[in-house]
């Protein structure tokens, strides 16, 4: 399995930060801790593996977890052609991560996504704002306990 | 709350808005521009505007009902985004489809893919004042859309791509249809380069004029047309090939600045490896087992006669459910009863195909994908549309992510337009052709 050798290499050099390496239905994944994700990144971004492109950057809420939201970075590398899913969890009480706007420049707008909707925050963003909705909006859309029919008008409705 | 650009410009320079009302700014971005002249010292994009909770709603549909908010993303080439999200849950599923259904998704998504080129140029050339040509683009789009709304009875919100298969089979005169929407495309194609080519004006708009580096596009996550006009040969289909992309004889065009122009020409140039794809698939499409259902029974009377026995002859089905025969499904539709709804024959005259009707479609039955997560992704018109899909086991996706390929091209437009004069924006945003419903979900 070629999957699996980004995967070693990453067990190797980061044993403590890696948590678990599979390759679910053909995606290799890796769960990390989230004080690694600052080490792991640049690893990732240079020779051999050179994982340049950040494809994708979301956030999944698991409200019944005790570390409730789980971030999801999907890499891309063009010399592999290997693409490369990172997984690490992040409490309510402390939800920060490292911001990766250093590393990649559509992390800044995709992180501000994910602020806006699951209200995580990204330690070292320069322009941490909500993306889609507006200033003054109340709560985060897309975690569970935020219900579905909820409405924040921005004028006063017609009775 | 004011905005950094608010806070951050110069006494003597100039704030402008530009949108999210704005005929050029497909659908509803807000530019905010600091202006020292006409030349833009400093902006910055807001989006949001077309928000409508796409994964939130996705979230609380079952895997078959959320098929119709997937149309409404990129509303130009709703097929792509159908194939997409569709695949997604396949490879969940784990399901194979057959082989007729494969080549029907290709064809589907080569002529959304030429749709949505045309209507890109169409508007970008538009905007910059040559109107003839988005007349001759428009036209050929509505010869390629004659083909999709015969197939799947809509323009737009097609909804066709379905899980396991595809919902109706390809119409009887398809061929000739597909033919006559391939040679006029072709003959707008020439057209249009001979207008815009070599045009002076539009060379003098686009040439130089939002050039991408490679490192930078790369940064940004440029996929699809956009990265392909830096030089970067990527693209989904090569790199990680999926339905029958890998049988198709194709070429990847790339630009060599990564200009405005470069971008127009990319787009032009892989509308004619679409019609390339597309007569490939006209050639190595397997032939349909069905002959036409004109000597059926009457469905009343099949129905009469099923409460003795099972009949023996085929029914005639109603045209609003064309499509879900018995002999059309088994080309297009996996045979699999978790995932496909049974031909509507077997729903009406035997209890087991009420049974899985009714299975298919009761609340916390229906398709209901193992525990897992998946990432897919296909070529959409703007570069790479994924998908990514947390299942929980239920019938609802847990969590439905889309990875719009849109967002990342337009997060670099302030650096594009940044240092060039107010009328460099319209050029540079029509060519990286900015669907909102998509950006915003």
């Amino acid at each position: 399995m070629e999957e699996t050798a980004i995967l070693d290499a990453l067990k190797e050099r980061f044993p403590k930060g890696v948590v678990e390496a599979s390759v679910p239905l053909g995606d290799a994944t890796v769960v990390i801790r989230r004080d690694a994700l600052l080490a792991i990144i640049p690893f990732l971004k240079e020779k051999p593996y050179e994982f340049a492109v950040l494809l994708d950057l979301t956030c999944v809420d698991y409200p019944e977890r005790a570390e409730r939201f789980e971030m999801v970075y999907h890499l891309f590398s063009l010399v592999t052609n290997k693409r490369l899913r990172i997984k690490l969890s992040v409490p309510e009480s402390a939800a920060v991560v490292d911001s990766l706007v250093r590393f990649w420049k559509n992390a800044d707008w995709l992180e501000r996504e994910v602020f806006d909707m699951f209200g995580v925050r990204f330690a070292g963003h320069p322009n941490l704002r909500r993306l889609f909705m507006n200033d003054d909006f109340e709560g985060h859309p897309l975690r569970k306990d935020y219900p579905l029919r909820k409405r924040q008008p921005m004028i006063q409705l017609r009775k | 709350m004011s905005s950094r650009l608010q806070t951050q410009a110069r006494p003597d320079s100039l704030l402008i808005n530009m949108g999210p009302s704005h005929p050029a700014m497909h659908g509803a971005v807000r530019i905010m521009l600091e202006l020292d002249g006409e030349r833009i010292l400093n902006s910055e994009v807001e989006v949001g505007y077309l928000h409508r909770g796409f994964e939130k709603t996705c979230e609380n549909r079952t895997y078959f009902n959320l098929l119709i908010y997937t149309d409404r993303l990129n509303y130009v080439s709703p097929l792509i985004n159908n194939v997409g999200y569709v695949m997604t849950v396949e490879k969940l599923l784990g399901l194979n489809i057959p082989e007729r259904a494969q080549y029907i998704r290709v064809l589907m998504s080569e002529l959304s893919r030429i749709s949505d080129h045309l209507t890109c140029l169409a508007a970008m050339a538009m905007e910059c004042g040559a109107f003839t040509v988005f007349l001759y683009n428009m036209k050929a789009r509505e010869f390629l859309w004659d083909v999709i709304e015969a197939t799947t009875g809509a323009r737009m919100t097609t909804s066709y791509i379905r899980i396991g298969g595809v919902r109706a089979d390809l119409q009887a005169d398809y061929e000739a249809a597909v033919q006559k929407g391939l040679a006029e495309t072709r003959k707008v194609l020439k057209d249009v380069h001979g207008l815009l080519d070599k045009n002076k004006i539009f060379l003098n708009r686009t040439r130089d004029i939002g050039v991408m580096s490679p490192e930078n596009a790369l940064s940004y996550g440029w996929t699809g047309p956009a990265l392909r006009s830096t030089g970067i040969a990527y693209d989904v289909r090569k790199a990680h090939p999926y339905l029958f992309y890998d049988r198709m004889n194709f070429d990847i065009p790339t630009g060599e600045r990564g200009d405005n122009f470069d971008r127009y020409m990319v787009r032009m140039r892989e509308m004619e490896q679409s019609l390339r794809i597309v007569e490939q698939c006209l050639a190595q499409i397997p032939k349909a087992e069905r002959g036409l259902m004109v000597d059926g029974m009457e469905p009343a009377e099949a129905i009469r006669a099923a409460r003795t026995q099972k009949p023996d002859r085929p029914i005639k089905l109603s045209p609003n459910l064309e499509g879900s025969e018995k002999a059309v499904t088994k080309d297009i539709l996996a045979d699999d009863r978790r995932v496909t709804i049974p031909p509507k024959e077997e729903t009406y005259t035997s209890i087991e195909g009420l049974i899985s009707h009714f299975k298919f479609f009761m609340k916390g039955h229906g398709i209901r994908p193992p525990k897992g997560e998946a990432y897919l992704s296909v070529e959409g018109g703007n570069g790479e549309l994924g998908y990514y899909i947390v299942s929980d086991g239920t019938d609802r996706p847990y969590r439905l992510h889309l990875r719009a390929p849109c967002l990342p091209l337009l997060a670099a437009l302030e650096d594009l337009i940044k240092g060039r004069m107010l009328a460099d924006i319209i050029p540079t945003f029509g060519s990286m052709n900015i669907i909102l419903g998509e950006l915003d979900r």
